[in-house]
């Protein structure tokens, strides 16, 4: 376990040594103390490696993040994880807004709760979140799973595409074009294992759910449909 | 039939027949019109500033013998990694997806050849613009398409874009008629949607936030790239200042004649100001926050020839960024092809359909049979002997001022032939010392 002090030696050497472990590594463990808020930690890591960040963070830790495993044990800032593209971010706490944005793969767990937009723009990343979700959430949503296993606020979805979602408790409104539908045994299994994977297996199950997609009315102009944009 | 003469028939300047016309159509279809190109009206321009030359006070540079030097830095404020260009015309951001791959690979021929850069859009980048770019620009924008770390590192600098000059507070527009195969993966997108990028970024919200964002950008490509940041001509002194205070190395300033791939004609033509009008209040703001030339300005939309270059220089800029003028050059709304305007229903020269994905010069299409057409290695020649132009011209411009470089022009070298463009480029209505606006009057 490589041990790094970030309030004593600084973001930017963090992040070059991070950067520095693309390709063959023998540090597979690294620990990040002192973060104090601080932002873009472990930013842009290319390299399959465990890093736990202890305490809170503030914007974009783990943004970009391809290969890692990154553990937060405290709360995120805004933008955890964003357009992530593999690997995976766990968030003992909660997390701030736009959690996941853009996200092109890997898996993002926050095991408390999420707060607005979280998963807007997604574009196939995974994402559990424990708790609930805030307003405009998975906005313009592209790709991916969402897996919410408390409530949603409003406007899920908002003009959405082709992201999949599911929402355990209420949700207050549906965006434009999002609707619910139906859950098929595919469903079921992708939520099973995503359950799993996102250390919610005890928590939950998949026949609590309910599948919310597009309606795809909103793909291509129709003025019969004016009111929606 | 009465003895007295009829009054003649008289149009009504309000509703003329292009305004009838429109009208019209919006009750055949119920749907606004969507088009590209920048704005089409008669707006205040370069076209109302002259140069004064040399005179008994100043002393001009020889033609032919007297070295006028042309390169930029960009990018020097923060990154460890400027760029360096021959010349400061610069190829404006415009997407894979907007324009066929062979277009941007032109792109690229051309402005490698002519030493100076060009720059990705709303589509991510592509290997025959990455592979035919010396100096590629990467644009960050609201949509994120295609976005990933490694291109980011694989270019030359990050231009993150808050606004275009075409359309100031709107998003990108990318009709499903122009969703291939190849670009509706490089969006992660099904095929054939109408696609619509976001109007704002996704995970940041005002200018605090921003200065975030760029530390991030920087943390993630070892703070080598320069850092742009593209704002429309909407309130330029105060986005100016706000762009620096967030960490730009470059301000990048696009007027309404900005061209756009596709949007409403009503956004085009009524939302943002000319670049004549940007131009003063964003050097002002570089000025008054002691960055000036420290913070590098590029400005664009309607930029057409050497003496735009030069009369954008001697406002203050470090340099300028064509699109349209581009693509022109590439063979765009060449009268040669009139015949097939024709069939579309336009002519050389208005075309502007350009969403619709049928451009005969293969340029705004990703028809195969339509891109297939067009000669990159032509194009690109092309479009290095526009951009040589372009150069030799301010330069013919500066040594007649005096100046043995572009950047070395200024607005004393001004004068302007309307109210309007002395007002709004600070400079003296020709044949007075009258600048409107300053000192009360």
């Amino acid at each position: 376990m490589q041990t790094f002090d970030l309030e004593a030696e600084g973001l930017r050497a963090l992040n070059s040594s991070l950067h520095a472990l693309k390709g063959a590594t023998n540090m597979t463990a690294w620990e990040v103390i002192n973060p104090k808020g601080a932002h873009a930690i472990a930013a842009g890591v290319d390299a399959p490696v465990d890093i736990t960040v202890r305490g809170s963070t503030g914007y974009y830790c783990a943004g970009m993040n391809k290969q890692a495993t990154i553990r937060i044990k405290g709360s995120a800032g805004p933008g955890v994880a964003e357009n992530m593209m593999s690997g995976t971010v766990i968030i003992d706490g909660d997390a701030s807004q736009y959690a996941g944005a853009t996200g092109r793969g890997g898996l993002l767990v926050i095991k408390g709760n999420a707060s607005s937009r979280c998963g807007i723009s997604m574009k196939g990343i995974d994402i559990v979140v424990h708790g609930n979700i805030g307003h405009m959430s998975c906005f313009m949503a592209q790709s991916g799973t969402m897996v919410v296993l408390g409530d949603a606020g409003d406007a899920l979805g908002d003009s959405l595409y082709e992201a999949r979602l599911f929402v355990r408790g209420s949700v207050k409104s549906l965006g434009a074009d999002c609707i619910e539908k139906e859950m098929r045994p595919e469903h079921l299994a992708l939520l099973a294992d995503l359950l799993k994977r996102g250390e919610a297996d005890g928590k939950a199950r998949p026949e609590e759910f309910k599948r919310y997609g597009s309606a795809r009315k909103l793909y291509n102009f129709n003025i019969d449909n004016a009111e929606a944009y | 039939m009465s003895d007295f003469p009829h009054t003649p028939p008289k149009q009504s300047w309000t509703f003329s027949n292009d305004v009838n016309a429109e009208i019209r159509r919006a009750a055949a279809t119920g749907i606004y019109d969507i088009r590209g190109g920048g704005s089409k009206r008669r707006l205040p321009h370069f076209d109302d500033l002259l140069f004064l030359g040399a005179s008994i006070s100043r002393y001009p540079l020889e033609g032919y013998r007297e070295k006028c030097a042309t390169d930029v830095w960009l990018g020097t404020r923060f990154a460890k990694n400027p760029i360096h260009l021959d010349i400061p015309v610069t190829i404006a951001g415009m997407s894979f997806g907007a324009l066929s791959g062979p277009a941007k690979e032109a792109l690229g021929r051309g402005a490698s050849a002519a030493g100076t850069s060009t720059t990705t859009g709303d589509g991510g980048m592509t290997e025959e613009e990455r592979g035919h770019s010396k100096t590629l620009v990467y644009q960050y924008l609201p949509s994120r398409y295609g976005m990933n770390p490694d291109d980011l590192r694989r270019c030359d600098a990050i231009e993150v874009v808050v606004g275009q000059g075409a359309k100031p507070g709107g998003g990108g527009m990318l009709l499903g008629q122009k969703i291939s195969d190849r670009v509706a993966n490089m969006r992660n997108l099904p095929k054939g949607i109408d696609q619509r990028s976001a109007c704002r970024h996704p995970d940041w919200t005002g200018p605090d936030d921003l200065e975030i964002k760029i530390l991030e950008l920087r943390e993630i490509t070892n703070w080598e790239k320069p850092i742009y940041i593209k704002i429309g001509g909407a309130r330029p002194y105060y986005d100016t200042a706000l762009a620096v205070k967030a960490g730009a190395d470059v301000v990048v300033l696009d007027g309404m004649q900005g061209g756009t791939a596709a949007t409403q004609d009503v956004f085009i033509e009524n939302v943002g100001m000319p670049i004549l009008a940007c131009i003063p209040q964003a050097v002002k703001a570089l000025q008054d926050l002691g960055m000036h030339r420290k913070v590098q300005l590029i400005v664009s939309g309607g930029i057409r020839s050497g003496a735009d270059v030069a009369k954008a220089m001697a406002l203050g800029a470090d340099a300028v960024a064509i699109g349209t003028a581009a693509l022109i050059a590439l063979g765009d709304n060449d009268p040669a092809l009139e015949a097939e305007y024709n069939k579309l229903g336009t002519t050389a020269g208005a075309y502007d359909d350009w969403h619709e994905g049928k451009d005969p010069a293969g340029i705004t299409t990703q028809d195969p049979a339509l891109f297939s057409r067009f000669d990159p290695v032509l194009g690109g020649r092309r479009l290095k002997n526009y951009l040589k132009v372009m150069t030799l011209e301010a330069q013919t411009i500066a040594r007649a001022c005096g100046k043995n470089h572009l950047h070395n022009l200024e607005p004393e070298d001004l004068c302007a032939l309307t109210i309007e463009g002395a007002a709004m480029a600070g400079v003296p209505l020709a044949g007075t010392n009258w600048i409107p606006g300053r000192n009360g009057f």
